[in-house]
């Protein structure tokens, strides 16, 4: 035993009041499913106990929430001064913020991340989304798209578990600040904060229709993303889905923007800075279990100091700590559910068995629920199936690289280009990489920083458009 | 050439972890090879041949490690402290602000106030302070919850930290208390005199029984890059100290940048301190969490490369209870458990002992009493 020893530090989950069952929010209320819809449990996957019922929204279901968003459209929303809608958002921003307790602890137990990062990183982030976009709604003609650029109609959105309300936030904020209307459909796994955030409308007395929550799986999102009266699509998930998505809306006269997968280099050289780098990398690919997008998947190092960073790597990970994601000391959460953690660890032994090297810390991981230990690669080659698929889990894959012009080819040689990472000290060579790297994000010296003011996207396969800042506006306008 | 040296000197080894174990395993003290690494040509070799004088007598030969050689001429300790890697700033203040927000409760808490206790050097450095004065500070030292219900006795402090004129007021007090008494010397806080008047104020208080010396380092000699100036000095002091602790203060708020703090914490061990320390306590800033993480950093690849075990101090600055608490942590979770201890981290601090006091109160009665109940000396 350590002499050392934490202890256990829950923050309490007595502020939320997690209710037995839940309906759809369609024009300003809660009502329920359809008789065509189903019922399905969302669970907390550090104890896999049930939390909540939700339903399973059928297509029927679907055409009312559209119907609602259309009329608030017509109605309300889109003749509405901008900044009047401004002040709706500026509403809903404080709101998240002095509710931002409960609504970080609802995200761990739904999600299964560790609350110091849903209350440190994501729950700040849904507030200054809110904020930042409340202040463009009266001021979209300085926005570079035109002297008077109209909202789009109908906002479709279909929005994955990883970061369930930041990325409720970095669709509705932009959308709504525009004068569009949403239907917005959460991860069947984690429903719990945007129902959560139907009540924060209310709370603001955002018209009715103006944002309305659909919940269900894949069916639930075709019959979003196919309704005939939705006028801009918005999807952040898998390439797989995405592809689906852009095909079913081909022909139409729909706007689409996706954001889907990555592998993302995370480049070292050789005169990184050592111990602030591998910070960088843990934060890279352990950050939320390594359920993001964007993750640093793919560490490459250069060859003269591998030894010396993988050792390092090593040590730091030895003071990761896994277990109960309310815990404020917990790194690690839990992974979000049996079906991620069963292409985790497949993926994994594919690692094993192509001859790459696993090495994880000692780590003793809960008897209940889902969890994966963090885990590093080394010996891996690009023809590995580790380096090219989108594992989505606390598993980083290890390449090596003796020039800088090595680094780049190996590092653009993905079918994704979401984001990358460059360590160095020397400021010309950060310039210099970041200019040939074919990724949306080059983060230099720091790794998965976001910031409302500042575009996301992909290039390749990673999908198209621009989420956060003046760009995100772009594609909730007509000009 | 230059590019060949940049690129070896930092291959400083670190500790591996062994697999299945919880604790890396302790590198060897391994011979160090840092400038043969490089490719460096007989003839600069022989252009810094060592000077007749210049290593007898001081803390690297009983080190035996072929790393100290780097301090054989300015130019090879230019070189290496150069080589060392960069500190991102931005990353080390992200790094020391995430682990601040540890959060220590309950049987860990009070862990952590205790171990506290027993790091704190206790200090008074002021032109006031009198044989009176130091007398009160070592009694509240040996019995620091004098009159205060605590549940369990509380530990004593690690020293009484003091000017060299009152160390033999200190140590009659401190006879057989077990608690060391630490004089700061070398013409404290600013440095600025002769090299011989520095060593005779250390002689001195050691003469008089003290067993710890805190000495200053030659900013104004290191921040225009005289490095052997610097190291000289403290090889110097480090003699002059004979059998007594050396803690070399690096007084970080003036050397102001990380990259700066990392060289003079390396050019302190290498020069034999046994502890690096942050500051007097006299400059603004003085100890802050970033900076003494880059320290512990230090010390734990110091340690790695060499095999020695040195000892960090911040001082200045550390007021409560949750303060030395996220010290503490940043301790454990950048060097390990093995620093958790007074041989090898101290806090220099006066009032941070009382807020201590009043938390292990709180913790043991569940009530404060009140800061009329701790004891003002």
């Amino acid at each position: 035993m350590a002499i050392f020893d934490y202890a256990p530090a829950p923050e309490s989950s007595a502020i939320v009041d997690i209710r037995p069952s839940y309906g759809l929010f369609i024009g300003g209320e809660f009502v329920d499913g359809d008789s065509d819809s189903g019922r399905f449990k969302t669970v907390n996957p550090a104890t896999e106990e049930p939390l909540a019922e939700i339903v399973d929204a059928s297509p029927g279901d679907v055409d009312r929430a559209v119907a609602a968003a259309r009329h608030a459209y017509d109605r309300v929303w889109s003749r509405m001064p901008g900044k009047d809608r401004a002040k709706y958002l500026f509403r809903i921003a404080r709101l998240i913020q002095e509710r931002s307790r409960e609504l970080a602890v609802l995200e761990s137990i739904d999600n299964g991340k560790p609350i110091r990062e849903s209350r440190d990183v994501d729950i700040p982030l849904v507030a200054a989304h809110f904020f930042y976009y409340a202040g463009w709604a009266d001021k979209l003609r300085y926005a570079g798209f035109g002297d008077d650029p109209r909202p789009i109609g109908v906002a479709g959105q279909v929005i994955p578990w990883n970061f369930p309300m930041l990325m409720l936030a970095w669709k509705i904020a932009p959308a709504l600040a525009a004068g569009n209307t949403v239907v917005l459909k959460p991860a069947e796994t984690t429903p719990l904060t945007a129902l959560a955030f139907a009540d924060i409308c209310q709370q603001a007395d955002l018209p009715p229709g103006v944002v309305n929550i659909v919940t269900g799986a894949g069916d639930t999102g075709r019959a979003v993303v196919e309704h005939a009266d939705v006028d801009k699509v918005a999807f952040t998930g898998s390439t797989e889905v995405g592809r689906a998505i852009a095909k079913a809306v081909a022909g139409t006269r729909k706007r689409i923007t996706l954001e889907l997968g990555g592998k993302a280099a995370n480049i070292v050289f050789e005169d990184a800075a050592i111990d602030q780098a591998v910070e960088g990398i843990v934060n890279g690919i352990f950050f939320n279990q390594g359920h993001v997008c964007c993750a640093g998947s793919r560490l490459l190092v250069q060859e003269s100091v591998a030894d010396e960073l993988l050792d390092s790597l090593r040590r730091r990970m030895t003071r990761l700590r896994l277990g109960d994601p309310l815990d404020k000391n917990t790194d690690i959460g839990a992974i979000n559910s049996a079906v991620q953690l069963a292409r985790i660890r497949e993926l994994s032994e594919v690692g094993a068995r192509e001859g790459a090297e696993p090495w994880s810390p000692p780590c003793d991981l809960p008897a209940r629920g889902f969890w994966f230990a963090p885990t590093i690669y080394t010996g891996v080659s690009q023809a590995h199936r580790i380096a090219r698929e989108e594992i989505f889990g606390p598993v980083l894959a290890v390449l090596t690289f003796r020039t800088p012009a090595e680094a780049v080819e190996k590092a653009n040689n993905t079918p994704y280009g979401l984001s990358a990472g460059v360590w160095t000290e020397k400021g010309s060579r950060i310039l210099a990489i970041a200019d040939r790297l074919r990724a949306g994000v080059v983060w230099a010296n720091t790794f998965n920083k976001f910031d409302p003011a500042s575009p996301f996207g992909g290039y390749k396969e990673s999908g198209y458009g621009r989420e956060g800042g003046r760009h995100g506006l772009e594609a909730y306008l007509a000009h | 050439m230059v590019y060949d040296l940049y690129v070896h000197a930092h291959k400083v080894p670190v500790a591996t972890p062994v697999r299945g174990s919880a604790t890396p395993a302790v590198a060897a003290a391994q011979p160090y090879k840092i400038v043969t690494a490089a490719r460096v040509d007989s003839a600069f070799m022989s252009a810094i041949a060592i000077q007749p004088g210049q290593t007898s007598a001081n803390g690297r030969a009983a080190r035996g490690n072929d790393l100290f050689d780097v301090a054989r001429s300015e130019a090879t300790l230019r070189t290496f402290l150069h080589g060392l890697p960069g500190v991102d700033a931005v990353g080390a203040d992200a790094r020391a602000a995430m682990l601040a927000t540890r959060s220590i409760k309950t049987t860990a808490k009070a862990f952590a106030i205790d171990l506290a206790i027993r790091m704190i050097d206790l200090t008074t450095l002021e032109g006031a302070d009198t044989p009176g004065k130091v007398r009160a500070l070592c009694a509240k030292g040996r019995q620091p919850d004098a009159g205060l219900d605590t549940g369990s006795p509380c530990p004593p402090v690690a020293a009484i930290c003091i000017y060299p004129s009152l160390v033999p007021v200190a140590v009659a007090e401190l006879a057989g208390s077990g608690i060391h008494v630490a004089s700061v010397a070398t013409a404290f806080p600013s440095g600025q005199a002769p090299l011989d008047v520095k060593i005779a104020d250390t002689k001195a208080a050691v003469a008089d029984g003290a067993d710890e010396i805190d000495m200053v380092i030659n900013r104004g000699a290191f921040l225009a890059g005289r490095y052997l100036d610097v190291y000289e000095e403290i090889v110097a002091v480090k003699t002059a100290c004979g059998p007594a602790h050396l803690k070399v203060i690096l007084e970080t708020g003036e050397l102001a940048t990380y990259d700066n703090v990392r060289r003079a914490s390396w050019l302190a061990m290498l020069a034999g301190g046994d502890f690096i320390k942050t500051s007097t306590g006299k400059v603004t800033p003085a100890a802050t969490l970033p900076v003494t993480l880059i320290m512990l950093e230090a010390v734990r690849d110091f340690e790695a490369a060499t095999g020695h075990l040195v000892g960090v101090k911040p001082a200045g600055g550390i007021r409560t209870t949750k303060d030395a608490v996220r010290y503490l942590v940043t301790v454990n979770e950048t060097c390990g458990e093995r620093w958790l201890d007074p041989a090898y981290f101290r806090f220099g601090a006066s009032s941070l002992l009382n807020d201590l006091l009043m938390q292990r109160q709180k913790l043991a009665t569940g009530a404060y009493a009140g800061p009329d109940y701790v004891t003002l000396d």
